[in-house]
């Protein structure tokens, strides 16, 4: 009998300790130092896009982003002059829409081009239909940036979290982590901040 | 005419006395600004002046959900938390909605929203650009997205990034209540 109470308490612990881990370990995904798993998804163009398709590439800055989202509008520019600064120096933006289109039509294909061609997006803007790419690398929200750095062992995750620290006004900004961190990288160097928090637009799912 | 005009002066003293009794400096002169939209008054904060709402030592049981009204899933469980607030207001249960609307569109948006819907709650605006120093602030697991939201008293606290139905925010506040 005291035994059967014994499991039963045992149990009961357990349950109580995993129910508590649940809700702490909202962050799933990639986390700094982790190897990212390669991804083939349709571009605008139709296209289908690897990071392997990179030869020369040195890394990536890898943006989930959207059509939908204020805070990924306004930071589309931002996502352009990343693009034009760092291509030519070996880290190419690609960005990723995350969302059920079902969800969020303005999120549809048609759409993601046509909002690519009035910005003239500079990048490619793939699109993860079945839904399978955004989990893996644990992004929640859009705008959500990361930073990889190709190596020997695969592309390494350097950094994850917001493009700089001011979404309002590009001029104000005071941190720019994403360069901050290519920076870092193209220099051989530690990234100085490798997470940061922004508030961002749930992925739909 | 002269009735507005005495409504208008009501409402800036009314501001005025509000803004004495708060103790940090940057959120006031924001009010301030906020009153010229003469209909709906709104509280902007930066965080500083903000983190007071998470941190009352009373004997209320306060819910904070984080939400925005360009956000889709933020705006579809709202009513909860309003019905929330109405069902509890007499078991001590205290919803803030707040606001991360952009401040551009407070007057244009937020403040007919607050009106269109007839929001109970108290509505008040965050409006801090520099995120990754605060979002921790509120919760270390907090990732960023919206709809989060916080309940608390003066004992414990818990923290959800995600959207809830009345049933769902309604079993987690009645746990503060036994």
């Amino acid at each position: 009998m005291k035994k059967a109470i014994k499991i039963i308490s045992g149990g009961l612990l357990v349950l109580l300790i995993s129910a508590f881990t649940v809700n702490n370990t909202i962050n799933k995904g990639y986390k700094i130092g982790d190897v990212a798993e390669d991804f083939s998804l349709k571009n605008i163009d139709g296209k289908m896009v690897s990071m392997a398709d990179y030869k020369d590439a040195k890394g990536f800055i890898i943006t989930f982003t959207c059509n939908t989202c204020p805070y990924a509008v306004m930071y589309e520019d931002r996502i352009i002059e990343l693009n034009k600064k760092y291509a030519p120096k070996g880290y190419p933006v690609i960005a990723i829409m995350p969302n059920n289109v079902e969800v969020k039509p303005g999120d549809a294909l048609p759409e993601m081009k046509k909002r690519a061609g009035e910005k003239g997006f500079n990048f490619p803007y793939l699109i993860d239909e079945s839904q399978n790419v955004f989990p893996k690398f644990g992004a929640t929200k859009t705008p959500h940036m990361f930073v990889l750095e190709k190596t020997s062992k695969g592309n390494v995750v350097k950094y994850i979290g917001a493009i700089d620290d001011n979404y309002k006004d590009a001029a104000a900004v005071n941190t720019k982590y994403v360069e901050a961190a290519v920076d870092a990288l193209l220099k051989g160097k530690e990234v100085p901040e490798s997470e940061t928090k922004a508030i961002g637009c749930s992925i739909k799912v | 005419m002269k009735l507005k005009v005495l409504f208008v002066a009501v409402l800036i003293m009314a501001s005025c006395a509000k803004n004495k009794k708060q103790e940090s400096g940057t959120e006031t002169t924001k009010e301030v600004e906020t009153t010229k939209e003469k209909e709906t008054p709104l509280e902007v904060y930066d965080f500083n002046g903000f983190e007071k709402f998470l941190n009352q030592k009373d004997d209320k049981i306060h819910v904070v959900n984080f939400w925005a009204t360009w956000c889709a899933p933020c705006v579809k469980e709202l009513p909860y938390f309003e019905q929330l607030n109405d069902t509890y207001k007499d078991e001590n249960v205290e919803v803030l909605l707040v606001s991360l609307d952009f401040p551009h569109m407070y007057d244009s948006k937020l403040k007919p929203f607050i009106k269109d819907r007839k929001l109970k709650s108290k509505v008040v605006a965050l409006d801090d650009p520099d995120m990754n120093t605060w979002i921790p602030k509120v919760n270390e697991a907090w990732s960023g997205s919206i709809p989060a939201t916080v309940i608390y008293n003066k004992n414990k606290s818990v923290f959800f990034e995600q959207s809830f139905t009345f049933d769902e925010l309604e079993k987690e506040v009645k746990q503060f209540l036994n």
